[in-house]
């Protein structure tokens, strides 16, 4: 199928949806690919190496007008009127805020799918265009927020006195939270960080910041991935410990998003408590933003010479990088959808993770889609019953008693026996119970690891039963003779074979030199 | 003083080396001191005995000691030749076949003691405790003897390694052992001459043969490490039994030692398998080869599995403090001990803490991941047991599972209806990241999808783990 990428619309054309790379893997799909001249220009992704990946340049009209395209931002008018019906398109569509746009492609016969409505499952993860970018944005929010702020994040002591390190608070622990968490811990700062979900605080330590706990705002674990809207009480208990952080901290970088909106997470009155010179990045502003201040797009200085970044286009501001990572999910969903990589989209609906980004098919709108059952983190399991234990408790109990029980027969069949033996087997009897004790005492302390020797060791043990073919040998019987000479070869293999293959087993135990880089690591 | 006396003396001495011999083998560093100790009270034994056997001979004893001689040169050369050559991923089949060794040995001296029992001293009333001695030496050794056998076929792979499920196979079971019973009363009842017993111990021995044959056939190729424990633990009881029959104190102590070492090893196999010995013994386990849950139980995993490359994985140790290295029987396959520890080496040499983490019954020897790695010389201090590399993995950077499966499958935890449920394993899935190294999404031996492949922290390298550790040895 025809596959057209056009340059990215509105005035930024730095992200990319096809790096030449995604290019090759697309052909190897058998998509006959087609791009817009100067469509990597932004990422500075020059035109020949499109041409060498095996693209063709085309005007916008004939990139417009292919079985498939893929963009980042929705078609304006002009664009819309371009498509083919029946054509397919992939973009970010931002399907909840434009039902307009929705109907329009519906009503030219347009088969859509947003990159940006993949449902949250683990499978689908590989495809969300949400995710790569965000994690790209965390990283770009405290690079800026590092830029604005006048000191260094993290601590030094030097001869000319020390200075401590940056203390920066992250309220949200999503994708570009945990990516702006792991960037300033990695910068050396003091890092804090607060998420409703109770899951994340345990994500947030892992990378090296400290969990901010406000007992009260903390919300039921999220069957969907998704934080969701808080109740009143939370949402003051929230308040009330982003005012508290925020007043210590040099640098606050904001990334609540719940799903339809961008909350309020700094007031006014936070801002004005914080020391002048801090940074706010606020990485919802996209959304309208979390912070009383932001202006989306713009960077804007408080009264009071608090800095406060909206910026909506962080991501576009790595784009070499982050073209990359969309090159890559476009490629993993047109491998999804190729299924025969013989260059025929199938769009199975059945599938959840493809009927939750179709917004429009044929001509009608599909958004939004059926509800996915889904879990980011497993819902808690109820406890374990009780009953169980009991019921182990009595099975233990009933298979001890029925362990004394068998052991106090063997014992009376075993004296039995032995009263019954000549006097000469008494004796071998009771050599052979107290060398059956005492092995066991003696194998139960052999280390694991050197049970293999140990078998072969034993092996060569057992080759003792050359002992008793070796006094037969002298037999007057031609045919014990014969036997005892065989049973005797065959154990002395054993001696021989044994003892050897053990001690070149044990010849290759080597300890640790002391001197090694990690020689204390056990 | 006699001959025999001066014998029945280095005997005990001899026993209590062998003794202190599987003491030494608690600790690597004593090990060597306890093969030595070994092999010294061998050498007493077998000295002793040449002496005694020259003694009582009843031929010219230069015609004995020659014989003698020749045993001895044909055990050596052909011992010694295996010892060097074999494998250590071929230690499994060597001991099996040593073992089948130690069983027949053990039939023929039996054989050999009935037929050189004394026409007078038939009418006594020791007659009767021999022929039960002889009897029992027979059948042990026997059951060993085929045992073995089958085992070093599956082991070598001449044998399918698969499970023999015959209908009724337990009954197939009782059925020969209450055969042998009642072939004892005949034998004992049979007259006082060599002739008349011969029949009943003829038939027995075959009835053994194909006993032993049917126990180990029943068993999959996964269960080998309680297998060749208790087929140790059979030739231990074997050789005691020949004690037995010719009152022999020496075999009975070394038998009943080397009995009592296979018994245990086979029990801390079943434990590390959370199976019970019966179960084990059995057989039957594992029918299942497919890649779905087995028909026996399991919840149905599905989902998508992340592959990597070679690259993709140095990158990620290079970024790595500390790394464990979970071993299994596929990295035994794929000879693979060399490279994975040229990889541990190369990260150990940049500061990276690499340990190996070793399954109680990975492989099919106990303790065969811990020679192929001594092998490959890695130092034994970084080889660490289950129990002790658990509690370091979750604060553990990235684990590779080099041929391993049912030993790190989380549904032993979590799913109560899985046929492992319950087994201890390796809890790899705590770290941050999971590398496997796998051949193909096939299931391991006990037939059970393994959910770790679809963990999200888990990363699956397809293809010979040699081949995939060599690349990522060069990609570092």
């Amino acid at each position: 199928m025809r596959l057209g990428v056009p340059r990215t619309a509105g005035a930024d054309p730095r992200l990319v949806a096809v790096t030449p790379d995604a290019v090759r893997r697309l052909a190897d799909l058998g998509h006959d690919v087609v791009v817009e001249p100067g469509v990597g220009d932004g990422a500075r992704l020059p035109a020949h190496d499109y041409v060498a990946a095996g693209a063709r340049v085309a005007d916008r009209a004939d990139v417009w007008a292919a079985d498939v395209v893929v963009t980042l931002r929705p078609p304006g008018p002009a664009e819309l009127d371009l498509l083919r019906p029946g054509a397919t398109l992939v973009a970010q569509l931002a399907p909840a805020a434009s039902p307009d746009l929705l109907a329009a492609l519906a009503a030219r016969g347009v088969t859509a799918l947003a990159l940006d409505a993949v449902p949250r499952i683990s499978r689908a993860q590989a495809l969300d265009v949400l995710s790569a970018l965000s994690n790209v944005a965390g990283y770009r929010a405290v690079v800026e927020a590092a830029e604005e702020f006048g000191g260094m994040f993290a601590g030094q002591v030097t001869a000319a006195g020390s200075t401590p390190p940056a203390r920066v608070f992250v309220i949200g622990a999503g994708v570009a939270g945990l990516a702006a968490i792991g960037t300033a811990v990695s910068l050396g700062a003091d890092v804090h960080a607060f998420d409703v979900r109770p899951e994340a605080a345990e994500q947030i330590e892992s990378l090296g910041a400290r969990v901010v706990r406000a007992d009260d705002a903390v919300q039921q674990v999220s069957a969907d991935g998704y934080a969701s809207a808080q109740s009143a009480d939370q949402e003051a208990a929230a308040l009330r410990a982003y005012a508290e952080q925020s007043a210590q901290a040099d640098v606050v970088v904001t990334t609540a998003l719940v799903r339809g909106g961008a909350p309020t997470t700094i007031t006014r009155a936070m801002v004005d408590a914080m020391r002048p010179g801090s940074v706010v990045v606020d990485l919802a502003a996209p959304g309208g933003g979390n912070c009383e201040l932001t202006v989306p797009g713009e960077r804007v200085v408080s009264d009071r010479g608090v800095v406060v970044l909206g910026y909506t286009d962080l991501a576009a501001r790595l784009p070499q990088h982050s073209s990359r990572l969309l090159g890559t999910v476009v490629v993993n969903l047109l491998t999804l959808l190729t299924p025969e990589r013989d260059g025929r989209l199938v769009l199975d609906l059945d599938d959840p993770v493809v009927r939750g980004m179709t917004v429009t098919h044929g001509s009608e709108v599909t958004w939004p889609p059926p509800p996915v059952p889904v879990s980011a983190a497993p819902p808690p399991a109820p406890e374990a019953l009780p009953a169980p234990a009991v019921d182990r408790e009595a099975q233990r109990r009933r298979r001890s008693m029925r362990r004394t029980v068998l052991g106090a027969l063997g014992a009376v069949a075993a004296g039995l026996l032995i009263a019954a033996s000549p006097p000469d087997a008494v004796g071998h009897l009771t050599v052979f119970a107290l060398a059956v004790v005492v092995g066991f005492y003696v194998i139960s302390n052999v280390t694991h690891a050197l049970h293999t020797p140990l078998m072969a060791q034993t092996n060569a043990i057992s080759g003792i039963i050359m002992v008793g073919a070796l006094l037969q040998v002298g037999d007057p019987s031609p045919v014990v003779t014969t036997l005892a000479v065989v049973a005797a070869a065959l154990a002395s293999v054993n001696v021989f074979g044994g003892f050897l293959v053990t001690r070149r087993m044990l010849g290759m135990f080597t300890r640790d030199a002391p001197t090694g880089p990690d020689g204390g690591a056990s | 003083m006699t001959v025999s006396s001066v014998a029945q003396a280095v005997y005990v001495i001899a026993g209590l080396l062998f003794i202190l011999s599987l003491a030494g083998l608690s600790a690597q560093e004593s090990a060597r001191r306890g093969t030595v100790l070994g092999m010294l009270g061998m050498g007493l034994a077998i000295v002793a005995t040449i002496a005694l056997a020259l003694d009582r001979s009843q031929r010219p004893w230069p015609v004995t000691a020659g014989l003698i001689l020749l045993v001895l040169v044909v055990g050596a050369a052909v011992g010694s030749w295996r010892a060097r050559r074999v494998e250590m991923t071929q230690m499994p089949e060597l001991i099996a076949l040593l073992h089948s060794f130690v069983g027949l040995s053990a039939v023929l001296v039996g054989y050999g003691s009935f037929l050189a029992e004394p026409a007078g001293a038939a009418a006594a009333g020791g007659d009767t405790v021999h022929r039960v001695e002889v009897f029992l030496g027979v059948l042990i050794g026997a059951v060993t003897f085929t045992g073995s056998v089958v085992a070093f076929g599956k082991l070598s792979g001449r044998l399918a390694s698969a499970p023999l499920t015959l209908p009724a196979r337990n009954l197939l079971n009782l059925v020969a052992l209450l055969a042998c019973a009642a072939l004892l009363a005949w034998f004992l009842a049979a007259g006082p001459g060599v002739g008349a017993g011969l029949g009943p111990l003829l038939l027995m021995t075959l009835v053994a043969f194909a006993l032993g044959w049917h126990l180990v056939a029943a068993i999959g190729g996964g269960d080998m490490p309680v297998v060749v424990s208790m087929l140790n633990s059979y030739s231990g009881w074997a050789a005691a039994a020949a004690g037995f029959t010719l009152g022999n104190d020496l075999l009975i102590v070394t038998g009943a030692l080397v009995g009592a070492s296979g018994a245990i090893l086979s029990y801390l196999m079943c434990r590390a398998m959370n199976r019970s010995f019966w179960s084990v013994v059995l057989g039957g386990f594992g029918t299942g080869t497919g890649t779905g849950a087995g028909p026996d139980g399991g919840a149905a995993v599905a989902g998508e599995v992340r592959e990597t490359s070679p690259d993709e994985v140095a990158a990620l140790l290079t970024a790595a403090r500390s790394v464990v290295v979970v071993p299994g029987y596929g990295m035994a396959v794929a000879k693979a001990q060399h490279p994975v520890a040229e990889l541990a080496e190369r990260l150990r040499a940049r500061g990276v803490t690499v340990r190996f983490g070793v399954h109680p019954v990975a492989g099919r020897l106990p303790g065969h991941m811990n020679v192929l790695l001594a092998e490959a010389r890695v130092p034994y201090d970084v080889v660490l047991s289950m129990e002790e590399v658990n509690p370091d993995l979750p604060g553990t950077d990235v684990v590779l599972v080099i041929g391993a499966n049912d030993t790190v499958n989380p549904a032993a935890q979590d799913d109560p209806s899985s046929p492992i449920a319950g087994m201890p394993v390796i809890e790899a899935w705590q770290a941050r990241d999971v590398v496997v190294f796998k051949r193909s999404l096939a299931t391991g031996y006990a037939g059970v999808q393994n959910p770790l492949f679809f963990r999200e922290n888990t990363r699956m390298l397809f293809g010979d783990a040699k081949e995939q550790v060599d690349k990522i040895v060069q990609a570092l």
